[in-house]
């Protein structure tokens, strides 16, 4: 069983400034939006492919949901690379209909590519102006320096592991060493990324830098980039979710609400410094 | 037009109204974000007049778009939209090879023009090796040779209150109560004038096929496909084209796509 918040000796301290607590609340709604409205619209060509243009007369797809009719019954299969699965039911074929992802995890439930674009492109500039004001905020209130794992953050990365492992969990007042590691790795890896694989798909933005194209490959790769970065962070929010109850909900949940967070009682013997304590 | 230039004040505050009541409403309320003139829908329409703006000021009106070398065209333009226009002059136009055709430039011209396909095959030509973007997600490159629209503008002499240049096209797409619905499309002057916005005639050193809309298609290599109309016979300089259709500047805008579709 998870651990119960911590005992009520440690300290509330003021951890998570108001910068942190709102643009942590947009961002779950933006994903939420993006990624729901981005499965519309993937279905609207339900293939991810590799190069610099699709393939209609040669193959550079990697994965593709379709429907197919056999014996008068509709199948939906789902390939990954030369991989075909069959998967009647949920992708390629949902409610007896032809349709990629179901109807259960796309906005609009409908089909409406229109619609899916418009809401895509509102949440995609939310997400990017709260981006940058928490990004500006953090690097004035020193939020940012939290985040960068240094040297003693690593050297503490393997305990820090063993620990999760254990659900063995420090509440500290800096965050621990997987937890800088996964916030910066959002931050300053998959954030940009999809960003930058998002605007490689403008035909705009192609001729404002052609050379972002280049790096990527091509139009087809960077869409298929895109997708995958959505999947990483879709798996970034189940641990993040899954830790959360681990390490003590409401604790959690009282920090990014109004910034209070229960820290350990004192520093026992083993901790090096108190103060550059790892939580 | 008067929704897509937006400030960024309107633009937050919408915002916040947005996103409070998704908040409240949940999915539900974002099934109706599908009707067209729903106040939610507009909302979100707003990011896309900030998107144009971030366009001009990013982009520049001249910057070119990608052109591909001649390995790069590994398979035919695949045809999307209407492939086979239905109406009885459009079909024996095209049993002869548009040999009659004629394309024809009105509204806020000082010149009306009335040109031949032999006046359009006379004039100065480009050929270029473009990427086609689709909204649905897939791109396709082939290599196009056309008029640039700018030369054909500059021979009707656009007057200055022309703020887009509407395409009038063969094609129907649907047909209601009143008749079969014409596909249009507009662009603004600066794409109008863009270097790379060419009335295409030829495809990959061919002329161009009946399902890549022969005879005339337009090129807008900084937007997406449905922007580029095919089956072409007017154009016409408007200031506002609230007259048109349902008043938003395209067949698809009307339909809930965007009007700018550079991204």
């Amino acid at each position: 069983m998870p651990p119960e918040d911590p005992p009520a000796e440690g300290n509330l301290i003021y951890r998570q400034s108001i910068w942190t607590r709102a643009t942590h609340w947009i961002w779950a709604i933006c994903l939420f939006f993006l990624v729901l409205t981005g499965l519309q619209i993937f279905n609207a060509y339900p293939k991810l492919e590799i190069g610099i243009e699709s393939g209609f007369e040669y193959d550079n797809a990697v994965f593709e949901i379709g429907a197919r009719r056999i014996d008068d019954e509709l199948q939906g299969y789902t390939r990954l690379f030369s991989q075909e699965f069959d998967t009647t039911g949920m992708l390629g074929v949902s409610n007896g209909e032809p349709r990629a992802f179901p109807a259960a995890v796309t906005i609009p439930s409908t089909r409406s590519l229109a619609t899916g674009r418009v809401i895509h492109f509102f949440f995609a500039w939310v997400l990017v102006g709260t981006l940058a004001i928490w990004f500006i905020a953090s690097l004035l209130n020193g939020h940012l320096h939290d985040l960068l794992p240094r040297g003693a953050g690593f050297r503490a990365l393997g305990r820090d592991i063993a620990d999760h492992a254990r659900l063995r969990f420090h509440h500290g007042r800096t965050y621990g060493a997987l937890q800088k590691l996964s916030y910066a790795g959002v931050m300053f890896v998959l954030m940009p990324l999809m960003i930058l694989t998002g605007l490689s798909m403008s035909p705009w933005f192609n001729a404002v830098a052609p050379w972002l194209l280049d790096l990527f490959g091509g139009r087809p790769t960077a869409r298929t980039l895109h997708f995958l970065v959505m999947l990483l962070l879709v798996g970034f929010f189940a641990v993040h979710i899954l830790m959360v109850l681990a390490s003590g909900p409401l604790n959690a949940l009282r920090s990014m609400l109004t910034g209070w967070y229960r820290i350990d009682p004192a520093p026992e013997a083993d901790a090096a410094s108190p103060d550059r304590k790892e939580d | 037009m008067s929704r897509t230039p937006i400030d960024r004040r309107t633009f937050l505050r919408r915002g916040l109204v947005g996103a409070s009541s998704l908040a409240l409403g949940g999915c539900q309320i974002l099934d109706s974000a599908t009707r067209q003139e729903s106040t939610l829908r507009n909302v979100f329409e707003s990011a896309s007049g900030l998107t144009h703006r971030a366009q001009r000021a990013l982009g520049g009106d001249q910057t070119l778009a990608r052109e591909y070398s001649r390995a790069d065209i590994r398979q035919s333009q695949h045809p999307n939209g209407s492939v086979w226009p239905t109406g009885e002059d459009y079909r024996e136009m095209a049993q002869d090879g548009f040999a009659d055709f004629a394309l024809s430039v009105t509204g806020q011209v000082e010149t009306p023009l009335t040109l031949s396909r032999d006046a359009l095959l006379a004039m100065p030509a480009r050929t270029q090796i473009t990427r086609h973007d689709c909204v649905e997600g897939w791109s396709c490159i082939a290599e196009w040779t056309g008029v640039p629209l700018g030369h054909v503008l500059d021979r009707a002499r656009p007057r200055p209150n022309a703020r887009y240049a509407v395409f009038h096209c063969f094609d129907a797409i649907e047909r209601s109560l009143s008749g079969p619905v014409y596909y249009y499309e507009s662009i603004g002057m600066v794409d109008a004038y863009h270097p790379q916005t060419i009335l295409a005639y030829a495809m990959n050193g061919a002329p161009l096929p009946i399902p890549n809309g022969a005879p005339l298609r337009v090129r807008v290599e900084r937007q997406l496909g449905y922007k580029m109309a095919k089956y072409i016979h007017s154009i016409e300089l408007v200031e506002s084209f609230a007259h048109l259709g349902h008043g938003r500047g395209s067949y698809w805008a009307d339909r809930g796509y965007e009007w700018y579709a550079g991204i």
